[in-house]
């Protein structure tokens, strides 16, 4: 089998990978600035090509119910769209979680609050981890920096949310589904053709029939769902963590950046680095789980932390819990769908951390 | 002939259908939901297709039919059971999949999802039952309720002025293309209850033929929201719901079943 | 003598003495009790066994599907 390379554009490359995960079934609704993955999806005519059911649904809230009747059927189903759109699916995704159904959702995040923009941004982060519906659930959140890595992590998410039973969350932004990268594709995998036996394919003489709710109304009950759900997410923490380090070794610095972000420290670091000053980036890849213990480990050695994020400083929280008051940690970013430049994180480095030039 | 002579299993003509479970069902006395439901399980007992269909029940009074029917089941958002079974069919369009959902369900925070699915030509049965208000929650206005009709949030009646008009959804939906079958039924007779078992089968068959939605309107009674005993609400029902909502067939197939 | 003879067998402790039966039934075989069951509602029953021809009606209106009906060719 030869390699398969391609310039892509992040939201293609994700349709292309979910087309090749053997997706079953992709629900959404257009909005910029992710609307090639369901235009992907339709031209390259992903029914004929595996049978992938696409379906553009009425809202975005129809297509996270879609998604919902599909994955009870234990079939690989998944939507994208972008922060607003994210935001009208909160109440389905929290059935998902609270049903216990394996799903993919893939926000291409936009600048907020409201209408916004277009542009790029990482605002909706709190709202990817800490929960964004109503309930205590989590969701398994992988955060792309690259095309490459928007293409792998499709079929991450869709063997994660079976391993899970949750919804897992693909975190990518503008920057990242709009730019074209060269992406090796991985081999077309079979779709499913045996399902979960809790799935509703239709109740046989062999079984019980199999009901698909987050409905429980004798609350010990629902007590017990939840601490089996809550289970989950402390199992997720203890095998599920990602993250890069690059130059961290010696890093008396370090900065603290995902997704678009961690591409321009990365450049703000070699510049550092010219400079002489030792800094590092941690680059965490799952926003959920946290990579907290890693950065912990790092913070006896370390003068200060910054973190670098295209919102008002939201992952800034996660680092101070990690550390726990030991080393120093400050923000910084760019809002609205601005991008900062990596002149601009260095004298943020130099101005918060390192102090006074 | 004593009675005891006349009850023989040889002489048993009619029973409760196995496909409903042992659970009580958690309706008020005299509700129309039980009826539809045990309706809904002869037909599928009748066609022998337990192990080929899914429901999906609604968030309403019905959000626990899942406890009453014997077959594989979903538990929708409210007013997103037609997206959920949008979702079911298209993944797997060789299974029986149908909606049972409340007015409130069906005919205000779902109208969107009802009026897409039906003009998506969705090859699922719609099951809507129509008693003019909220029950789950205690008896308020729904898009149903007649005007004039008083509910715990229209108790000086339902004035349109303020609070609009009763929808019809069902001739609404008759209006799409992608709605095969659109009839109003009653379960409130034995006359009532025979057409209504027709016409539900009819809606299950016509799956088989994938021409788009069957859509079966039950108009049903309130009895705990319209605060009558349920022989009193099926004759207010009668004087009252039927004149606004009319029984009967609204769009019959020409080749139909 | 009646051609048909029927009669109906009612599951008291699922029955919510609801009546809904009672005007279904042509020749008023049904009335409700006076005591009631485990749940505290009173239950349908035959006041006049006699009079019933097993036609069905009560079985198929009942909301809760209590009602068993038996009919025998005399």
């Amino acid at each position: 089998m030869e390699r398969d390379f391609r310039l892509m554009k992040g939201n293609e490359a994700i349709a292309e990978a979910a087309i090749r995960a053997g997706a079953d079934a992709y629900y959404g609704y257009p909005i910029t600035p992710q609307s090639e993955i369901i235009e992907y999806l339709m031209a390259e005519k992903a029914y004929d090509r595996t049978g992938m059911v696409v379906l553009q649904a009425e809202s975005e809230i129809a297509a996270i119910n879609m998604v919902y009747g599909a994955a009870a059927c234990g079939r690989r189903a998944m939507t994208s769209s972008s922060s607003p759109g994210i935001s009208l699916k909160q109440e389905g995704i929290s059935y998902i979680a609270g049903a216990e159904l394996p799903c993919l959702i893939v926000n291409v995040v936009r600048g907020g609050p409201g209408l916004g923009t277009i542009q790029p941004s990482q605002s909706d982060y709190f709202q990817s981890t800490k929960g964004g519906g109503h309930g205590d659930y989590r969701l398994l959140v992988l955060a792309p920096a690259s095309v490459q890595e928007s293409s792998d992590f499709v079929e991450l998410a869709f063997d994660l949310a079976f391993k899970y039973r949750n919804p897992v969350l693909i975190l990518s932004d503008g920057v990242i589904g709009q730019m074209m990268e060269k992406v090796e594709l991985k081999p077309q995998r079979k779709r499913l053709t045996e399902y979960e036996n809790w799935s509703t394919t239709g109740k046989t003489p062999d079984r019980q029939r199999n009901i698909i709710t987050s409905l429980e109304l004798d609350a010990h009950k629902q007590e017990l769902i939840n601490i089996r759900i809550q289970a989950k997410y402390k199992r997720m923490q203890e095998e599920e963590v990602r993250y890069e380090k690059i130059l961290c070794d010696d890093a008396e610095y370090m900065i603290v950046a995902f997704g678009s972000s961690a591409r321009i420290c990365e450049k703000a670091v070699h510049v550092a680095r010219g400079k002489g000053i030792k800094v590092g980036l941690f680059r965490p890849i799952t926003l959920f789980p946290y990579p907290s213990k890693p950065i912990e480990e790092m913070a006896d050695k370390l003068k200060g932390i910054l973190t670098v994020e295209m919102n008002a400083g939201q992952m800034v929280e996660d680092v101070r819990l990690a550390v726990n008051g030991k080393v120093k940690v400050e923000y910084f970013g760019r809002l609205g769908g601005v991008i900062p430049s990596p002149s601009e994180v260095l004298n943020a480095l130099e101005e918060k951390i390192i102090g006074g030039k | 002939m004593e009675v005891t002579d006349i009850i023989k299993a040889e002489n048993l003509i009619y029973k409760r259908t196995p496909l409903l479970t042992e659970n009580i069902l958690s309706y008020c006395p005299g509700c129309g939901h039980g009826t539809v439901h045990r309706l809904i399980m002869e037909t599928i007992e009748e066609m022998g297709i337990q192990s080929q269909t899914i429901g999906v029940a609604p968030v309403g009074c019905s959000v626990l039919a899942y406890q009453f029917m014997d077959i594989d089941m979903q538990q929708a958002a409210h007013g997103r059971a037609p997206a959920v079974a949008t979702g079911i069919k298209r993944v797997m369009p060789e299974k029986f999949v149908f909606t049972y959902q409340g007015d409130g369900d069906l005919a205000a925070i779902g109208t969107a999802e009802t009026i897409h699915a039906c003009n998506r030509g969705e090859n699922i049965t719609i099951i809507f039952i129509n008693n003019g208000i909220y029950g789950m929650t205690g008896g308020q206005m729904a898009p149903t309720t007649l005007a004039g009709m008083v509910t715990s949030t229209s108790p000086y009646g339902r004035n349109t002025a303020m609070m609009g008009n009763p929808i019809k959804m069902t001739e609404l939906v008759a209006q799409l293309p992608g709605t095969y079958y659109v009839t109003r039924q009653a379960v409130h007779t034995p006359a009532a209850v025979r057409k209504c078992k027709k016409a539900i089968r009819k809606a299950f068959e016509n799956q088989k033929l994938n021409k788009g939605v069957s859509f079966v309107e039950v108009v049903s009674n309130c009895n705990s929201g319209w605060k009558m005993t349920p022989n009193q609400a099926n004759i207010w029902m009668e004087e009252n719901m039927f004149p606004f909502y009319p029984l009967g067939d609204i769009k019959v197939p020409e080749d139909s079943l | 003598m009646a051609k048909v003879r029927g009669a109906i067998v009612i599951d008291i402790e699922r029955c919510k003495g609801c009546e809904v039966c009672i005007p279904s039934c042509p020749f008023e075989v049904i009335a409700i009790s006076k005591e009631v069951n485990g749940r505290g509602y009173p239950f349908a029953y035959m006041v006049k066994p006699e009079e019933c021809t097993g036609c069905a009606n009560c079985g198929i209106v009942c909301p809760d599907g209590v009602i068993s009906v038996y009919r025998v060719k005399v």
